[in-house]
């Protein structure tokens, strides 16, 4: 049984038929080919798999991509679509606020929505923002100087 | 440590930006979960539900006819076609029994998560779909999953190869330790549970395999530390020759050991593939990670130190029982003996150590190199137990390892165990935490706070650490099937800008910066113009893979030599083009000049054009600017520290709160501090998860209870301090650029580092020792046990007093 969805991804609308137990993260993936979205666990513990729908940081393996049918989502594809960095993977670049870069995308959307509604956060704040994004490379350390980079420049 | 430097004057040294972030945090870069091939085909593995059990009938005609499958193969199918998975560190001298491993369980399954079947099917969630629909019958077998207990006469047998489950019993020893014992006027014991880790790379293994029928080729995708390595064996386990197998480690989302191994779903991709004719993804999710990919550490260690009352120690004398899992994994039996016993007597001067130590049989999943291998389990026990004797002798834990250390030496150190050290600064690095933490300061804060019921504890661990695997004929000599050496390739273009190529294989600690920044020091291009290529066997020269700190040590080295080289060549290039002696050309920053005529001058870039286009060349001159160097390395390189935790305890919860963490770390010359320091936040965050949280923990009956990310506590950000990073440098005497190892340092000794300082606090209440991970559970029990024998309120400065 197959169900029609509509899902704006990146500022470009899809219609697709797709399975209705289809996972966001894999209507992403494997159906639109935006492989950017990592998978780390099976549990929505690990963060990676976070993007924008409608504005609000979700992990997109907790949502069905036919719950997302006439929303917006934002990929990490659709944050620099012209190779210019916005200013978190900017100040992830400068601090070093990656190694393997694998739960990295998760981590700028996490980062991202802490700054929308706090633009000036404290390392405790960040570290508590972050509390859903797991990192088994950086000891999370420099993700925090980079948020915090982040929130001095300006925020995205 | 800077992490942004104006201007810096030489690239060597400097903190710049990572040249391989930018498809990383754009998300354009490739893992291999994010390749899909025209044609390509699911494979998703039939699993064993239990920990031990003979296979009975295996009914697939379900699966087979289920939408969109391809095709269900068992064992059965494998015959004549795959071989066992060898193990490829045969320990001499220690009785080794290597038992079969099939790449799918054939009559018997050892562990939850052996491989019984796979699916393949046109989509993974069909592949899933259809596993549910095979019907394997299974007699169940008693189980034994504890590396202490299988070894004796009543636990079941796992293989008929290892009679008592034991794969091993290596023995290292070095001095008389009778003698050090008989005279000692002390000796203080512990046992120690090196709890089971999971390692947790955040992605998960796989593989994506393309076999051509027509030329016999096959393409393999693999999340990987050494595609090299893989390619020797998938060629030795599905018969296929190396020529024909080219496999590619794209992206690799970390590995911390756990990819070092080639497991079953590896080999299963590739023979799925092979039957099929088309290309085959396997990925394993998560919580199949946690039984198909290797485990870490799982020992049961009694250390026992003998000193004199002065506090001069000894001698240490050990047993371990390692746990090996169902199957000895690839790399597996070097890391708790060569990796693990040599390294007993640590930065101090230790005239005796004698270790046996038993590789055991468990029903688990294979244990493996996990961020430190070895390294720190041998740390921890020699570090437990200073802290021990420190408490019996009644004497300050750091004065005591001061008065143990092997004074400062800058070009080899013999020690017991019969290796040589490189160099070592041993006291510079314990002065300079104990400095920067002000100690005496911190210890009078102690006796101040327990006087009003508040329980901080100080943690001093040292270590020094063996890395930069190795000679290949030592290698050779301690069994390791392979060689350890490095290649690297330095090609000039016409244009003046260069490729790197090397054997080793990075999977995020950032060589394609550093390695550039060698050759931009060595030969005065700009980074910028320097591409470093890894992780393809089919473009780079052989090379044995990234682990045990080895790549900047080794490969690194390799890149040295290749990049002087090309300078060597340059300077006969430009003495011709200049008409003058080779003798009178010097080179500095990127220009090979006539000496005293530094305007007579050819930069870098004209030679590389000159080169290039070949219209001038001296006599007997091959065309073209590129070198190559195989560089087997003449030592192991040894960096060491000296770390300080801070804890406070919750006396009500037992709960442990990490307050400050400081770690001075010597990894001789650092190319890029800005990478050297997160290396070291990296490593100290793993060890500390083994300390405080992590624990991977099968039930009685097999059942690994910590199954997913929902059961097993990886650090989280909020849980952690700010980790302060400090450096000494003490250059290795040997390697061509001075530098050692640093991605596992901070494993090797935080664990240790916590640990202490988590029993310094409980000292007030007398508790000796307690199984890691410290939860405030086992915390709050210990100090409840210690209360109710009557030992709480010994210690004058005990609770009670002021509270």
């Amino acid at each position: 049984m197959a169900l029609s969805v509509s899902i704006t991804v990146n500022g470009r609308r899809f219609d697709r038929d797709i399975e209705p137990r289809l996972l966001l993260v894999h209507f992403l993936r494997d159906t639109l080919g935006l492989t950017g979205t990592k998978i780390g666990c099976d549990t929505s513990q690990c963060g990676s798999c976070q993007v924008l729908l409608d504005g609000v940081t979700v992990k997109s393996c907790t949502c069905l991509a036919a719950q997302a049918d006439g929303s917006s989502v934002t990929t990490i594809e659709g944050v620099a679509p012209d190779g210019k960095l916005d200013g978190i993977q900017q100040a992830f670049w400068e601090k070093h606020g990656l190694q393997c870069g694998f739960c990295t995308p998760g981590m700028i959307f996490a980062a991202r929505a802490l700054l929308a509604t706090n633009s000036n956060p404290s390392a405790e704040q960040i570290r508590h923002a972050l509390e859903g994004n797991m990192c088994r490379c950086t000891g999370y350390q420099n993700i925090v100087r980079s948020v915090q980079a982040a929130a001095a420049a300006g925020g995205r | 440590m800077a992490t942004t430097v104006a201007a810096p004057a030489r690239v060597f040294g400097s903190g710049i930006k990572r040249r391989e972030d930018p498809r990383l945090l754009t998300g354009t870069a490739r893992y291999t979960a994010d390749f899909t091939l025209p044609g390509q085909l699911y494979a998703a593995i039939v699993r064993s539900p239990h920990g031990h059990a003979r296979i009975g009938k295996i009914d697939t005609a379900a699966a087979k006819m289920a939408p969109g499958v391809a095709a269900v193969f068992t064992a059965a199918d494998t015959e004549g076609v795959l071989h066992p998975i060898p193990c490829a560190w045969l320990v001499p001298n220690s009785n080794l029994k290597t038992a079969p491993y099939p790449p799918l369980a054939k009559t018997v399954v050892r562990y939850v998560g052996d491989a019984v079947a796979v699916v393949v099917a046109e989509s993974a969630q069909q592949a899933s779909d259809a596993v549910e629909l095979i019907d394997v019958e299974y007699e169940p077998l008693p189980v034994t999953i504890d590396p202490e207990q299988a070894v004796r006469p009543d636990a079941p047998q796992l293989h008929a190869e290892a009679p008592g489950n034991l794969a091993f019993h290596w023995t290292v020893a070095g001095g008389d330790v009778d003698a050090a014992f008989s005279k000692a006027d002390v000796v203080v014991r512990d046992r120690i549970i090196q709890q089971r880790l999971i390692p947790n790379a955040m992605e998960p293994r796989g593989a994506l395999a393309h076999y051509l029928p027509a030329t016999g080729e096959l393409t393999l995708w693999n999340t990987t530390q050494n595609p090299h390595i893989v390619r020797f064996i998938v060629s030795l386990v599905c018969g296929i020759p190396e020529d024909r197998l080219r496999v590619i480690a794209p992206e690799v989302g970390g590995g911390f050991g756990s990819k070092i191994p080639q497991i079953q779903g590896d080999f299963i991709t590739v023979f799925c593939s092979m039957k099929l004719g088309r290309p085959v993804k396997w990925i394993e999710s998560r919580s199949e990670n946690y039984q198909s990919t290797t485990h870490g550490r799982d020992h049961v260690q009694d250390v026992e130190m003998a000193a004199t009352k002065d506090g001069r120690i000894l001698g240490l004398r050990c047993t371990v029982w390692a746990g090996m899992g169902a199957y000895l994994s690839t790399a597996a039996p070097g890391i708790p003996t060569i990796l693990h016993g040599l390294m007993l007597s640590g930065p101090y001067q230790l005239g005796a150590v004698k270790e046996d130590v038993y590789g055991v049989y468990t029903n688990t999943t294979p244990v493996e190199a996990y961020r430190g291998a070895g390294r720190p389990e041998a740390t921890f026990m020699l570090e437990r137990v200073i802290d021990q004797l420190a408490d019996e002798l009644k004497m300050d834990p750091a004065e005591l390892r001061r008065k143990n250390l092997i004074p400062p030496f800058d070009d080899g150190h013999d020690v017991v165990t019969g290796l040589k050290y490189d160099s070592g600064n041993y006291p510079a690095a314990l002065d300079k935490v104990l400095t920067h933490v002000n100690y005496a300061g911190l210890r009078a804060e102690q006796a101040e706070l327990r006087k009003k019921g508040r329980y901080i504890g100080i943690g001093v661990g040292l270590y020094v650490e063996i890395c930069g695997l190795g000679p290949s004929q030592v290698a050779g000599a301690v069994g390791f099937q392979g060689g350890l050496w490095e290649s690297a390739i330095v090609r000039f273009h016409p244009s003046g800008k260069a490729h790197v190529f090397i054997g080793s294989s990075p999977h995020g600690q950032g060589e394609e910066t550093t390695f550039a920044q060698i050759v931009a020091d060595e030969l005065g291009v700009s980074v910028g113009d320097v591409k470093v290529v890894h992780g393809d066997t089919e473009t780079t020269p052989m090379g044995w893979g990234t682990y045990g700190s080895r790549t900047t040590a080794v490969s690194g080295a390799a890149l040295a030599v290749a990049a002087r080289k090309i300078k060597e060549k340059a300077k006969l290039l430009t003495s011709h083009l200049l008409e003058a002696a080779v003798e009178d050309i010097d080179y500095a920053d990127g220009k090979f000049f006539v000496r005293g005529f530094p305007e007579k001058h050819k930069t870098i870039q004209d030679i590389a054009l000159m080169a290039n286009v070949a219209w001038n060349m001296p006599q007997g001159m091959e065309p073209g600017l590129e070198a190559t160097t195989f560089y087997d390395p003449p030592n192991f390189v040894f960096p060491f520290g000296a770390h300080v935790a801070i804890v406070e305890i919750d006396s009500e919860t037992g709960h442990v709160q990490l307050k400050r963490y400081v770690a001075v770390d010597d990894c001789g010359h650092q190319i890029n501090p800005m990478i050297v320091e997160g290396q070291v936040h990296g490593g100290v965050v793993q060890g500390i998860g083994q300390a405080l949280w992590e624990h991977g923990v099968y039930a009685a009956n097999g059942q690994l209870l910590t199954g997913s990310l929902n059961d097993y506590a990886i650090p989280r950000a909020d849980l952690l301090p700010e980790i302060e990073v400090l450096s000494t440098v003490t250059p290795s005497p040997h390697h061509p650029l001075g530098v050692k190892g640093i991605g596992e340092a901070g494993t090797i000794v935080s664990t240790c580092t916590v640990y202490n300082a988590v029993l310094d606090a409980l000292k007030p209440f007398g508790v000796k020792s307690i199984h890691m991970p410290l939860t405030p559970e086992r915390v709050f029990n210990a100090m409840a046990a210690s209360s109710a024998a009557g030992t709480r309120g010994a210690d004058p400065a005990g609770p009670g007093t002021g509270a």
